[in-house]
C-alpha cells in the first residue's frame, strides 16, 4: 500500500501541534501533498488556486461585519448585557440552553445561515452569557470569562451540527444520498433526515446537562 | 437572475474598502501588510474568475506568506469607548436590538417567502442560494436603518468592519484554505490509504467491532480533514457499504445518516474545522485559540459513543 499521501496529514498535525501559523502549515502541506501526487509545481499551485476560487462562498458571511461593528459602536453588547441583568431567573446555562434549542430548530428548518458566530454569538449571545454569569457569580476572572465565551461559541456549533441534518435540502443529506446511489441504494432525503433525529435529541440532552453543570460550578465559585 | 456573483461583488467591494482604509491608517504599524492582504481578498472576490487558476494560486500563496510571516496585525480604527457605549446603550434602550434583528429576520422571512409562496417560481435568484442573497439584502437594510436612525459618520460601517476583520485576521481566510487543502488530499489518494488502514484493524465476523471502527473512523478522519463531507465517501467505500450494508445487512439510511453525524462529533474536536472552532475564538478575542474546542470535547465524546450505539441498534433491527 502507498503510505506517502499521509505525509500531508502528518505535516498538518505536527504544524498545528507546534502552533505554527496555520496559513503556512496548510500551504506547506498542500504543496507537499500535490508534489507527492505527482503534480509539477505549476499544477500544484493551479489546483490550489482553483479550489480556493471555487470556495469563495465561505467568505460571503463577513459582509455582516460592518453592521455588527456599527451596532457595537452604539453599545449593542452593553445593551444585551443590561437586558440579561434585568431578568431575574436568567443564568448562563439556561440562556445557552435556550439558544441551543433556537439554533437546532432554525437549522432543522433550513435556516442555518441566519445565525452564527459573527451574526449572533459575538454581538448578542456571548455578552448575554457573560452578563448572566456576572449576576450569578459576581466579577469574573479572565479565565472564567474566557470559559463563558467559549461555551457560547460551542453551543452555536452543537446546535448547528445536530440540527441541520434534519433539514432535507442540506448539503450533507444530498452527499449521503449521492454516495449511496452510487452503490445502488436509492434513499429518500426524508428517510435520512428522520434518522438524524435521535442524535439531535442526544446532542441536546448531553450539551444541556453540561451547561447546567457549568451553571452550578459558576454558582459555587461565586459563594 | 441574482447569483452568488452579486454577493462576491458586495463582499469584494467591502474588502477593497478595508484595504484602502488600512493603507490610509497612519497609526497602524503594519498598514501596508493589512492593505495588501485584504486587497488580495478583494481581488479574489471581484476578479477570481478572470485571473486563471495559476493566478489564483499565486494569490493564495501571497495571502499565506503575508499571514504566516507576520505582515498583518490588529488595527485601532476610530470608534467609541466603553463609557460612550454604555451611554448610548442607556439612551437607546432595547430599540437597539431592532437593527440587529433585521439581518436574521430578512434572511428568515425572505427564505420562507421565496420557498413557500409563488415567488420562487419566478426564478429571480440562483437556486438554493436564496438564504445568502437575503442575508446580503438584510445587511443593506440594516445599514440603511442605522443611518436613518443614528446618523453615524459615513465611513463608520467600514471602519467598524475593519476593526472586526483585523481582530479576526488570517483566521477569516483559513477555512477557505482548508477547503482547498482537502481538494489536494483527495487528488493524492489520502482517502484510499485511510480506508485501507481502517479495514486492517477490524476483526472478522463482529458486527459491533465493525460499527465501532466505522464510527471512530468517521470521527478521526473528520478530525484530520476538518470536514465530515471528506470523510464520508472514504469510510462508506471502505467499511460502510462493503461490510455493514452488504456484509451484515445493515440499513443503508441509518448507516449513512448517523455515520455522517459521527463525523460531526469529530468536527467539534479539530482545529482543521477552522470556521467553527478557530474563527469564533478569534472573533470572541479568546487568549486560547483552542478554547472553543476545549469547551466542546466533553460534548463530542459521549455523543460519538451514542452515535455508534445508535448505528448498532437501529441499522440491524
Amino acid at each position: 500500500m502507498n503510505y506517502w499521501p499521509l505525509i500531508g496529514i502528518a505535516l498538518v498535525v505536527i504544524g498545528f501541534a507546534l502552533k505554527f501559523n496555520p496559513m503556512l502549515v496548510v500551504t506547506v502541506s498542500a504543496v507537499a501533498t500535490g508534489l507527492i501526487a505527482g503534480m509539477d509545481s505549476v499544477e500544484v499551485i493551479s489546483t490550489f488556486g482553483k479550489a480556493f476560487n471555487d470556495n469563495r462562498i465561505i467568505a460571503i458571511v463577513w459582509i455582516v461585519l460592518p453592521v455588527i461593528g456599527l451596532l457595537e459602536r452604539f453599545g449593542l453588547q452593553q445593551r444585551a448585557a443590561a437586558m440579561i441583568r434585568n431578568l431575574k431567573s436568567a443564568t448562563t446555562g439556561r440562556l445557552l440552553i435556550l439558544y441551543l434549542v433556537y439554533r437546532q430548530i432554525t437549522a432543522a428548518i433550513g435556516l442555518h445561515s441566519t445565525a452564527g458566530h459573527p451574526q449572533t454569538v459575538r454581538p448578542l449571545v456571548a455578552p448575554m452569557a457573560l452578563a448572566a454569569a456576572e449576576k450569578q457569580h459576581g466579577e469574573l476572572t479572565e479565565e472564567e470569562a474566557e470559559k463563558v465565551k467559549a461555551y457560547s461559541a460551542a453551543t452555536d456549533n452543537v446546535g448547528l451540527f445536530f440540527g441541520e441534518d434534519i433539514f432535507l435540502a442540506i448539503g450533507s443529506i444530498v452527499l449521503i444520498q449521492q454516495i449511496m446511489a452510487g452503490y445502488g441504494y436509492s434513499l429518500a432525503p426524508l428517510e435520512l433526515a428522520l434518522w438524524a433525529i435521535p442524535s439531535a435529541i442526544a446532542a441536546f440532552l448531553i450539551h444541556s446537562a453540561r451547561l447546567l453543570l457549568f451553571d452550578r460550578k459558576l454558582r459555587r465559585r461565586g459563594q | 437572475m441574482i447569483t452568488l456573483h452579486w454577493l462576491y461583488a458586495l463582499a469584494g467591494a467591502m474588502f477593497a474598502a478595508f484595504a484602502l482604509l488600512s493603507a490610509l491608517d497612519k497609526s497602524h504599524s503594519k498598514r501596508f501588510g493589512n492593505a495588501t492582504f485584504w486587497g488580495l481578498m478583494a481581488l479574489s472576490l471581484l476578479g477570481g474568475d478572470a485571473i486563471g487558476d495559476f493566478g489564483n494560486g499565486l494569490l493564495v500563496l501571497g495571502l499565506a506568506g503575508l499571514a504566516g510571516f507576520g505582515f498583518i496585525g490588529r488595527s485601532h480604527p476610530p470608534t467609541t469607548n466603553d463609557g460612550e457605549r454604555q451611554g448610548w446603550s442607556e439612551r437607546l434602550g432595547n430599540k437597539l436590538f431592532l437593527p440587529a434583528l433585521i439581518i436574521p429576520a430578512t434572511a428568515l422571512i425572505g427564505t420562507l417567502a421565496y420557498n413557500y409562496t409563488g415567488l420562487g417560481s419566478l426564478g429571480w435568484i440562483e437556486p438554493k442560494r436564496e438564504t445568502y442573497v437575503f442575508l446580503g439584502l438584510g445587511v443593506l437594510f440594516a445599514l440603511a436603518a442605522i443611518f436613518a436612525w443614528l446618523r453615524p459618520p459615513v465611513t463608520a460601517p467600514l471602519q467598524e468592519g475593519r476593526r472586526l476583520i483585523d481582530a479576526i485576521g488570517w483566521a477569516a481566510v483559513l477555512p477557505q484554505m482548508l477547503a482547498s487543502l482537502g481538494v489536494l488530499f483527495a487528488a493524492a489518494g489520502v482517502g484510499d490509504t485511510i480506508g485501507a488502514l481502517a479495514r486492517m484493524v477490524i476483526p472478522e465476523g463482529s458486527i459491533f467491532a465493525t460499527v465501532i471502527v466505522f464510527g471512530l473512523g468517521m470521527a478521526l478522519f473528520t478530525i484530520v480533514m476538518g470536514n465530515a463531507f471528506a470523510a464520508f465517501p472514504v469510510m462508506a467505500a471502505a467499511i460502510g457499504v462493503p461490510l455493514l450494508i452488504q456484509g451484515y445487512g445493515g440499513d443503508p439510511a441509518v448507516v449513512g445518516a448517523i455515520g455522517m453525524l459521527a463525523g460531526f462529533c469529530g468536527t467539534l474536536m479539530t482545529p482543521m474545522a477552522a470556521n467553527f472552532n478557530l474563527v469564533p475564538a478569534a472573533l470572541l478575542e479568546l487568549k486560547d485559540q483552542y478554547g472553543v474546542i476545549r469547551a466542546q470535547v466533553a460534548t463530542a465524546l459521549p455523543l460519538l459513543l451514542i452515535n455508534i450505539l445508535l448505528i448498532y441498534w437501529l441499522a440491524f433491527r
